[in-house]
């Protein structure tokens, strides 16, 4: 029981973390129509930076921000340069430009931060909690909070703003969103910064946990991908819980079955999904357009 | 003889007599067995590219998943040859059907799914074929590799030899170019190159695209399959990272960067990323002092602007400057003309 305990909070925290991958995911593929491969880079930029701005003598609470602003201006950079230019090409173009976008930041990130991992020190300085059996690293509670806040602010900016109901309609249909005089072309540049930035924090929130290295940003992003594919494609609330069902199922499949194989059980059942409901768990049935 | 026209149809002849004449002329200019080594990777790689250039130019559906298929041959072959002392031959026809029946069944799955989505299930694939390698450390040798494959020999020629397996491995890639530019041409490729532009329309006409689709992914994982036994005899030692996602990427770039809607494209990709890598390599250890993999930094911004610039692939250019200077040489020969006929007029 204790054990169930301590696997459902492992996994929580870790599913935190590819939830707000995954709404990334989302925002730029419901916009852009495009798969953004380098979404893991993001997270890898905004964790080392973090790292250097501490360095250099910031505390940690200007050098998160600094960090996610950072990021979130790559993000934007990225898109008007490489994205917003090629957009109306195939989708295998734009995946191949995402995947050397992918490759080119993580060797910029080889060139300024070198091959050895770097320590975050957690935001938080505290001793383990225990609850039910369970020992709960005040880290996770962090990233819980962090995670709940910011769905907040996104519910609020989606639905109480004038840019965030603008973002969704762009989201829900681009074209119909062009029609009522919303300009398409810099939502996309909104998403893709808006990604970045998400994608900051989510680095930023689990490097303490795990150390951070120029290649974190590979396996993170493919993380995020399978959550946004497990709640369907096009809803936030499903990334959410994509993700978060993707941390529990790895952390039980780790605890019971075997940690060696749990990564390949967790694309085992997303293999599963593809098959029997490709459109996501949570999604609701779309026709698709001919 | 009329056969034969029928085999080497059009103009297939003039690429392939190029590159045959490539092939042989190749290894008198070659100063380093380094070099070599890499001319032989690129045929070995060249068999992968070419199936995934069918797959992906001409029926449009992607993978990300191709390492697997590469590692099932490597390893079918590494196991039974290296464990179990079978023919290697008979090993790679064993790796071959083994491929053929898991990409199927595999293809079966996961091809109704499009775009994105089609990726995504490759590379689970590839992922978990990863895993189950590492895992199964008693066939494979897990993480430490396999070792002592040995090489390959053909009627008494030791083709552990590199000049010989170099021309082996090439006369199999020009006979593979020749069946799939076949392929390509026949009635299946037509049937591919619909359902590349519109799988429901090619569904209304009444042909069962599940089935060409799951049979050119198949052809083309028989393709990576016999690449990856070509490849395990070869280097005589194979390990897991060999067979990972970033390789099935670095394939997908090599086809993507060469031009996805001609074969010739695929084998151009190939030698042009290989060469790129090392050259990249070689200029930052000795003019810039740098080791590891900082070469990724040019390799990926060179990605990038061939896609954004050049997304028909380099073979494009190339065909665009030939057309050019075909062009050039028709208006010089009217001119010519033009002018010898006003000379008669005079």
């Amino acid at each position: 029981m204790d054990s169930m305990v301590q696997y459902l909070v492992t996994g929580l925290t870790v599913g935190s973390i590819y939830a707000l991958m995954a709404i990334g995911f989302v925002a730029i593929y419901n916009i852009t129509g495009i798969l953004n491969f380098a979404q893991g880079e993001f997270a890898m930029i905004g964790a080392l930076s973090c790292v250097s701005f501490v360095n250099w003598g910031l505390p940690m609470v200007a050098a998160i921000p600094a960090a996610v602003m950072l990021t979130a201006l790559i993000g934007f950079i990225i898109e008007r340069t490489a994205i917003f230019p090629v957009r109306n090409r195939s989708v295998i173009t734009l995946i191949v430009i995402t995947i050397g976008l992918s490759t080119f930041i993580k060797g910029i990130g080889l060139i300024i931060w070198g091959t050895s991992p770097h320590t975050l020190q957690p935001v938080v300085k505290a001793e383990p909690i225990k609850l039910f059996g369970a020992v709960i690293n005040p880290q996770s509670l962090f990233i819980f909070l962090t995670v709940l806040v910011l769905l907040v602010i996104l519910y609020v900016f989606f639905d109480k703003t004038f840019i965030g109901s603008a973002l969704k309609a762009s989201e829900k249909n681009p074209r119909a969103a062009s029609l009522m005089g919303i300009n398409t072309s810099s939502m996309s540049a909104l998403s893709f910064t808006l990604a970045a930035a998400l994608g900051a924090i989510a680095g930023i929130m689990i490097a303490p946990l795990t150390d951070a290295t120029y290649e974190m940003g590979f396996l993170i992003g493919l993380k995020g991908f399978v959550a946004m594919v497990i709640g369907g494609v096009n809803n936030i609330p499903g990334a959410v819980v994509g993700g978060l069902l993707l941390g529990v199922i790895e952390s039980f499949s780790g605890g019971l079955i075997s940690t060696f194989y749990s990564d390949a059980i967790a694309f085992g059942i997303l293999l599963l999904i593809l098959f029997f409901k490709p459109t996501g768990l949570f999604s609701k049935a779309a026709g698709e357009r001919v | 003889m009329r056969r034969f026209n029928g085999v080497l149809h059009g103009q297939l002849w003039r690429p392939l007599l190029v590159l045959a004449a490539i092939v042989l002329l190749l290894p008198w200019f070659i100063p380093t067995p380094y070099i070599f080594t890499i001319l032989i990777l690129i045929g070995i790689y060249s068999l992968i590219t070419i199936g995934l250039s069918l797959l992906l130019g001409y029926a449009g559906q992607i993978s990300l998943g191709h390492a697997a298929f590469f590692g099932i041959g490597a390893y079918v072959s590494g196991i039974l040859t290296a464990k179990y002392a079978i023919s290697p031959w008979l090993a790679m026809v064993i790796g071959v059907i083994v491929t053929w029946v898991i990409s199927y069944a595999v293809g079966m799955a996961i091809l109704r799914l499009k775009g994105h989505f089609l990726a995504l299930a490759t590379m689970a694939v590839n992922i978990i074929f990863y895993i189950l390698i590492l895992g199964l450390d008693e066939w494979t040798g897990g993480a430490s590799g396999l070792v002592g494959i040995p090489g390959l020999s053909l009627f008494q020629l030791n083709l552990g030899q590199p000049l010989y397996f170099y021309f082996f491995v090439w006369s199999i890639v020009l006979v593979v170019i020749v069946f799939s530019t076949n392929i390509v041409r026949s009635s299946i490729g037509r049937v591919l190159r619909s359902i590349h532009d519109s799988e429901i329309a090619t569904e209304m006409l009444g042909v069962n695209v599940a089935k060409y689709k799951v049979a050119i992914f198949s052809l083309s994982a028989v393709y990576a399959s016999l690449a990856g036994s070509l490849y395990a005899h070869f280097i005589s030692f194979i390990a897991p990272p060999s067979f990972y996602i970033t390789f099935s990427i670095l394939l997908l770039v090599m086809v993507m960067v060469g031009g996805v809607h001609s074969i010739w494209g695929a084998v151009l990709g190939t030698a042009i990323i290989m060469f790129l890598n090392e050259w990249i390599r070689y200029i930052g250890q000795t003019y810039f002092q740098i080791s590891g993999q900082v070469e990724i930094v040019v390799y990926g911004f060179i990605i990038i602007v061939v896609m954004m610039f050049m997304p028909k692939g380099l073979v494009d250019v190339f065909e665009r400057l030939w057309r050019k200077i075909a062009s050039a040489r028709i208006k010089e020969v009217e001119k010519r003309k033009i002018a010898a006929e006003r000379g008669d007029l005079a």
